[in-house]
């Protein structure tokens, strides 16, 4: 882990709320992580955890009525003279010139729906000129020549013909392959990849997955994966984030967080997945109740009414924050963590 | 399981689906959705079917509980224990007094619940339909339906809505459960749940199958799922089964090399056991022009000549497995249990 | 996108955790529910209703018989009500006197300040049966000691002396109703048609549609003259009135009919409806106990879309003079006295019924508009 290197992409205490009639939601509460090049960091977490919002949170693309209200994001960016720089991507304006500048060139993103992230009367390749003709200073002919290169090297075949065909005549893995080289146009250094496997078949899903890790060696750019699938997480992450109700619950290098989980949501979770190798035909053990409604989110922790560990009159009166248990690796529960004093 | 009796008998099964186009919307060709399929399911079984999108496992069940009318092939079914009946060509009103006997589980809990009934209608209508018409009758065993599957008898006048993903399923596994059903036809019954709801939904099933004798037809695509629940799986591929085995045998040693990818290609949630994949080339083959030979040649990595020219037929390799392969024999294919049971998540 | 993913879990589970009654309210509850949060639809209802009352009810609005003329009081403008006398609130009108501008030949009108003429509602006028069979002479307003037809225009009169607002209220029963009457003569058609399509699919699909599609590419204009000029002269107003809504049903199904088969095709594929049939529903239960209560409310919405296009058909086809034709009253044919612009120029008040037209159909349009988007369950 080079992790005492400078991360490309820091998110520190992000707050997104969407301001609904019929109350506030608080998408994303607090999630603090880092992004570092080279490395791929998983978000993983049920359906209302935030992890997509998170992602939209960083392109400065959140739907209305949601806002970011607080919380820095700060991009490392590269100047001209070849220093480096940060961004507070939280302080630019959502369609200022700098914020287009980066959306697509520095940070690009991969949607979990391959078919409708495209546009089906455009060409593979005209969409892909097109945005590289956004953010480069290129000939059509040197963009057309850079988008062959581009599909060949996501695998797609017969790279040339490909280029003039459209998305329907694509089949779904070939379409995602064709997103990612959309995304990769730009050379991003930073590539989010939101559920980007979750429509896919299990072959399909290893035959993407292992393009993503082999483009990240080939461009060492950083990968940002969100999903649900743990297996994902495990196959392909360096640091895990696990989010529960728009809270990070626990974060760390993923062989901790798989190996020595602390949060009893993330022990809960991975011990309900049942496992090739786990005994058939026995009980799972589960996770009583449902996820609840971002509108009537539990006082204090949010998990404690699920918990199998909770501690009454603490848990559900106190927010637990994120506190370090091991090398890198943080849990925001209580059984880690003082309890604050009565009334603060 | 040999000395068991044989609840369900599929031979031949196939269903195509003819491709319409122009003015007068004629059939230009046809989707093999379904291309000869053969298994047999015992009594009190789970057995699975598996494989990716497109493969036909859906369209499978759906001609086997006859939502759909099988283009060819002979679907034998025993009713209460007495000589098996072939329900594939029955006219609706043959199928009437037998459909009791199979029921359904889907896989989107949304859809398979009408927005417009309560959970009594719901739930009471295959009872109302089959002769219960006596309310207080109805009401009395939709209540213990209810508290069968996990849910509080109160419920009864609430309307779908009201619930969770995980909730409406075990609605809809009340609703299949009315008429004491031997065989439930599940398909993809917890892919469309949150993972924390999944294992709950799994337990309900694995909890009434052996309270209640059932037999499942259990299909899916998620192979750690059927691993866990099913006894014997087949595994699909392109309208046909490649390889059919008792589940541990089949992810200790399969003997298709598709089954073998499949296998590989499931990501494990355990970081320590990150291993070289085999990545399968190209795409799952159409089934409107499905290739020549063996349809998983394209991609077969342990093709030869003769797979390209030959349909391999599905043999009997083992006792109780049998696959579809011109190579089973020869191949010494990796399965998934070799690997050392690991320690995931500390409790 | 995920976002729409967690939205609308968002939407299940907040059911879940409010109130008991969500969780038994039917689907129409829920539906007027969600209307009832579309401010511009519920008012839009309001005025629609508003228009339904002014129907029922047209001979208490009216003032004087829309049919009575008299040559001496022709096109006469509107006549300013006046509300306060001397400081306090009493409405009144001026007594107005007519003659012949001898140089352009050309009726014009003095009113006289001095004579005072006092409004009154719920005053007593020409007999009527209300709702037709109940006897009654009493109206909303009238004048007091003078016969209102000499002396009360409020807005204005036609060219052969008649009270426009009174002919107005009358034409406003004729074309809402000649909608409603249309509306569901092709709600029939289009709902067997359209369900015989999308239900049994195959060759009757075949047919309609094919039917559909040539009904539809025929210019509405000239399939409506041919047929409106099919109607014989001597047929009575009654015969006439309802040969034009067939004539404008005639295509107006077409549009029902798609929609309907449509819902049928989506619905068929439904898990819920497979469910019923592995239930052992029959054929007739699973399409009116799932198939048409899943579709009805988008039904009621295509309905209210569709209304404003029926009048909006019925007025053009009056005002052409291929409708409805004098001695009946409609908007249409109101508004065929403004044909000319000689007309329009000298008396502009005979353009009035043009606004409740506008009114009418806007109020609709929102209305559907509202009920669409209630009816649709993953609305929010």
């Amino acid at each position: 882990m080079q992790n005492d290197s400078q991360p490309i992409l820091s998110v520190r205490n992000l707050k997104t709320n969407f301001f609904t009639d019929e109350g506030v939601v608080r998408a994303v509460d607090g999630a603090t992580f880092d992004v570092h090049l080279g490395q791929t960091l998983g978000i993983v977490g049920e359906s209302g955890c935030g992890k997509s919002v998170t992602a939209l949170s960083i392109l400065r693309i959140v739907p209305r009525p949601g806002r970011i209200v607080d919380g820095e994001i700060t991009l490392r960016r590269e100047t001209e003279n070849g220093q480096s720089q940060d961004v507070a991507l939280t302080s630019l304006g959502e369609n200022s010139r700098e914020m287009r500048s980066i959306r697509g060139a520095e940070i690009a993103l991969v949607f979990q729906e391959p078919m409708t992230s495209l546009s089906p009367v455009h060409t593979i390749g005209n969409q892909i000129i097109g945005a590289a003709r956004l953010h480069r200073q290129i000939s059509k002919q040197e963009a057309r020549e850079m988008v062959i290169e581009l599909l060949g090297l996501v695998g797609i075949p017969r790279a040339e013909s490909a280029v003039d065909s459209y998305p329907m005549q694509l089949s779904g893995g070939m379409r995602q392959r064709a997103l990612i080289a959309l995304a990769l146009s730009c050379d991003p250094r930073v590539l989010i990849a939101d559920e980007p496997t979750t429509a896919l078949d299990v072959t399909t899903q290893a035959q993407i997955l292992d393009l993503l890790r082999s483009l990240q060696d080939q461009k060492g750019m950083a990968i940002m994966l969100i999903t649900h699938n743990m297996g994902v997480i495990a196959e392909m992450a360096d640091q895990v984030v696990v989010m529960y109700l728009g809270r990070v619950v626990e974060e760390g290098p993923v062989n901790a967080v798989f190996g020595e989980s602390k949060h009893p949501y993330t022990q809960s979770l991975l011990r309900s997945i049942p496992s090739i190798h786990s005994t058939p035909k026995v009980q799972l053990p589960t996770i009583t109740g449902t996820i609840p409604h971002p509108y009537n989110r539990p006082a204090g922790c949010p998990f404690h009414p699920r918990c199998p560990d909770v501690i009454p009159g603490v848990c559900d009166k106190h927010e637990p924050e994120l506190h370090t248990v091991g090398d890198e690796h943080l849990v925001s529960c209580f059984l880690y963590h003082p309890v604050p004093e009565a009334g603060s | 399981m040999d000395n068991d009796q044989v609840l369900l008998e599929v031979k031949g099964l196939q269903k195509f689906f003819p491709i319409r186009k122009g003015f007068w919307q004629r059939a230009v060709g046809q989707v093999r959705a379904v291309d000869g399929l053969n298994f047999h399911i015992y009594k009190g079984e789970t057995f699975g079917i598996v494989g990716e999108s497109g493969c036909g496992k859906t369209t499978a069940s759906r001609c086997i509980v006859r939502a759909l009318q099988p283009s060819a092939g002979e679907i034998h079914f025993r009713v209460d224990d007495g000589e098996m009946t072939d329900i594939a060509n029955l006219s609706r009103d043959e199928l009437q007094p037998l459909r009791r006997h199979m029921q359904m589980i889907f896989q989107d809990p949304f859809s398979s619940l009408n927005p417009r009934m309560t959970l009594f209608d719901i739930i009471g209508e295959p009872l109302l339909v089959n002769g219960v018409t006596d309310r207080r009758q109805r009401v009395e065993r939709v209540e213990e339906l209810l508290a069968l599957v996990g849910l509080r008898p109160e419920f009864l006048q609430r309307f779908p809505h009201a619930f969770s993903g995980g909730q409406r399923q075990r609605i809809g596994i009340a609703r299949a459960l009315a008429l004491n059903p031997s065989l439930i036809v599940a398909d993809e019954p917890v892919s469309a749940l949150d993972v924390s709801v999944q294992a709950q939904i799994l337990n309900l099933l694995l909890e009434l199958q052996e309270r209640l004798g059932l037999t499942y037809l259990f299909v899916a695509h998620d192979l750690s799922v059927v691993k866990h629940i099913c006894d014997r799986v087949a595994v699909m591929y392109v309208g046909r089964v490649v390889e059919t085995a008792e589940t541990q045998q089949l992810f200790e040693s399969p003997k298709h090399p598709y089954t073998e990818a499949l296998l590989s290609a499931v990501p494990l949630p355990d970081p320590t056991l990150r291993s070289q994949r085999i990545i399968l080339e190209g795409e799952v083959a159409d089934p409107a022009n499905p290739p020549s030979g063996c349809y998983f040649h394209p991609r077969c990595r342990y093709a030869v000549d003769l797979c390209r020219e030959r349909t391999p037929e599905l043999e009997e390799v083992a006792p109780g497995h049998a696959v579809s392969c011109h190579r089973a024999l020869e191949l010494d294919l990796a399965g998934t249990l070799d690997a050392p049971v690991p320690q995931t998540a500390h409790s | 996108m995920t976002i729409e993913q967690s939205v609308e879990v968002g939407q299940e589970q907040i059911t879940v955790d409010s109130e008991e009654r969500i969780f038994v309210a039917g689907q129409m509850q829920l539906m007027w529910w969600r209307f009832r949060k579309h401010r511009v639809a519920v008012a839009a209802t309001v005025i629609v209703a508003a228009f339904y009352v002014v129907v029922l009810g047209a001979d208490f609005f009216a003032y004087t018989d829309p049919e009575s003329t008299e040559a001496y009081r022709s096109l006469m403008p509107p006549q300013p009500v006046r509300f306060f006398d001397d400081g306090r609130l009493s409405p009144h009108v001026y007594a107005v006197s007519g003659k012949r501008d001898l140089r352009t030949f050309k009726r014009v009108y003095e009113a006289d300040p001095d004579q005072k003429i006092r409004l009154r509602l719920f005053a007593r006028g020409y007999k009527y049966d209300f709702l037709g069979f109940i006897p009654s002479d009493l109206h909303l307003f009238g004048v007091v000691g003078a016969r209102v037809d000499e002396s009360l225009f409020f807005l204005g009169t036609d060219s052969l002396g008649r009270d426009v607002w009174s002919r107005l209220i009358f034409a406003t029963r004729t074309s809402l109703t000649i909608g409603l009457v249309a509306v569901a003569l092709s709600l029939v058609l289009g709902v067997i048609l359209g369900g015989i399509s999308g239900f049994y699919g195959g060759v009757a699909d075949n047919i309609i549609q094919r039917l559909i599609e040539i009904l539809r590419s025929i210019p509405t204009i000239p399939l409506w003259m041919g047929l409106a000029a099919a109607v014989p002269r001597e047929w009575s107003v009654e015969q006439v009135y309802f040969a034009i809504t067939i004539v404008i049903a005639l295509r107006g199904w077409t549009g029902l009919a798609r929609e309907v088969r449509g819902r049928f095709l989506s619905l068929r594929e439904e898990d819920f409806v497979t469910a019923a049939e592995l239930a052992g529903c029959s054929r007739k239960r699973i399409i009116f106990r799932h198939m048409v209560p899943s579709f009805q409310s988008h039904i009621i919405a295509t309905v209210t879309l569709s209304l404003p296009a029926m009048i909006l058909a019925e007025t053009a086809l009056s005002f052409l003079g291929l409708g409805l034709r004098p001695p009946a009253i409609s908007w249409g044919v109101m508004l065929q006295q403004a044909q000319n612009v000689e007309t329009v120029a000298l008396s502009p008040w005979l353009l009035l019924p043009a606004i409740p037209v506008v009114v009418v159909i806007l109020a609709f349009n929102f209305m559907g508009d509202g009920l669409r988007d209630a009816a649709d369950p993953y609305g929010i």
